[in-house]
């Protein structure tokens, strides 16, 4: 077990864990953060996404002991960004989310993508999006949801 | 001048000309036998540099080195080399796009308890070091080394900074501790330890980074 200082949120949390728990437990089990979800465990769904460091990235993979001072944003804190707040906004207007397990992790990655780039082709929602699955299949949804959301941000 | 005198005098002309002469003729296959023994030396040290660079070769073309070292928009995946799941694309810079970078799920370090390959700075090797074509076939031996020797495509390094890449790159030393794939079971290795494949590249860059001829 060791000592970690993270950066979740802009707030400084401190967890005693074993050095290899993934993030996604230290966020869930460990400080109660249970917006990011568990999907598939191997980074292959993208139910688990968070930003590190502002990467969008698979916390179901990430050991805690690399993570050092890279600060953490998850589905929790992303509201509070303007870019966050106008993709979950859009979500909304859009009526995206069917069952909602995947929707966390989608829009960490639409924020991730809007915030690199603003005004996505089709092809940039493709491949950027590429990472999460979602078994209701509310991919038109999504994508409609980050062209409204690019708009807003005008 | 006495005729006795005058005789003794071209005798003595004769055997100068002939002394010169034979020192001339028992210099001439003295310097052509240095030459042959250099030529010789020259193309015994070819043929090592050769044979090193095809060791060098067996290791960039197995799957744990090429598998990022494409021509397709795309990086490859396991020892059959297919498409990187998720369509995970190359990116402008050769480390994904936006929302889906390599680092998304790339770690610096290998993720056993998941299976997920890490190291420091995971990326595509930029397209000027394909060692495929655009139908992933394998480009020959002579093609690989043409590519990597040039420096207008490979960074601009010698072979100095060849040996140094293969000695000290994080995602080259990866590729011969890539650990346990998803299963668990552990990833193939390429055909020499990373100690023998330094060694071949200095072998190589030694005999002066030769290529094979032809295609």
């Amino acid at each position: 077990m060791a000592t970690y200082q993270l950066n979740v949120n802009g707030q400084r949390r401190e967890v005693t864990v074993d050095p290899s728990t993934p993030l996604l437990w230290v966020l869930r089990e460990e400080l109660k953060m249970t917006g990011t979800k568990y999907g598939c465990g191997i980074s292959a769904c993208g139910a688990c996404t968070v930003h590190v460091a502002g990467i969008a990235t698979r916390s179901c993979v990430v050991p805690v002991s690399l993570i050092g001072d890279r600060a953490i944003i998850t589905i929790e804190g992303i509201g509070t960004d303007p870019v966050g707040r106008a993709v979950q906004d859009a979500w909304v207007e859009k009526d995206v989310v069917q069952c909602g397990y995947c929707q966390s992790g989608q829009i960490m990655s639409a924020v991730a993508l809007l915030k690199a780039t603003p005004k996505p082709t089709d092809a940039n929602i493709e491949q950027s999006m590429g990472g999460n699955l979602c078994r209701c299949g509310t991919y038109v949804r999504i994508r409609e949801a980050i062209k409204a959301a690019s708009q807003q941000l005008k | 001048m006495p005729a006795d005198r005058l005789a003794l005098r071209a005798i003595s002309v004769i055997l100068a000309a002939c002394g010169a002469w034979s020192v001339l003729a028992l210099a001439r296959p003295a310097r052509h036998d240095d030459a042959a023994q250099k030529s010789k030396v020259g193309a015994s040290r070819s043929e090592e540099g050769l044979a090193a660079w095809q060791q060098v070769y067996s290791v960039l073309t197995h799957p744990r080195c090429i598998n990022c070292h494409t021509a397709t928009n795309y990086p490859q995946q396991g020892d059959d080399r297919h498409r990187h799941f998720a369509n995970v694309v190359r990116g402008p810079a050769g480390k994904g796009v936006p929302a889906l970078q390599c680092v998304t799920c790339h770690q610096e370090a290998n993720a056993d308890s998941t299976g997920v390959p890490g190291a420091h700075d995971w990326h595509l090797a930029p397209l000027s070091m394909k060692w495929q074509d655009s139908n992933e076939k394998i480009l020959s031996s002579a093609e690989v080394c043409r590519a990597v020797t040039d420096r207008s495509k490979n960074n601009n390094l010698d072979g100095a900074g060849l040996l140094k890449h293969h000695a000290e790159e994080p995602l080259v030393i990866w590729a011969f501790r890539p650990s346990r794939r998803i299963d668990g079971t552990l990833r193939t290795l390429p055909p020499l330890t990373h100690e023998q494949f330094v060694e071949a590249t200095r072998r190589w860059v030694e005999a002066g980074t030769p290529c094979p001829q032809g295609r």
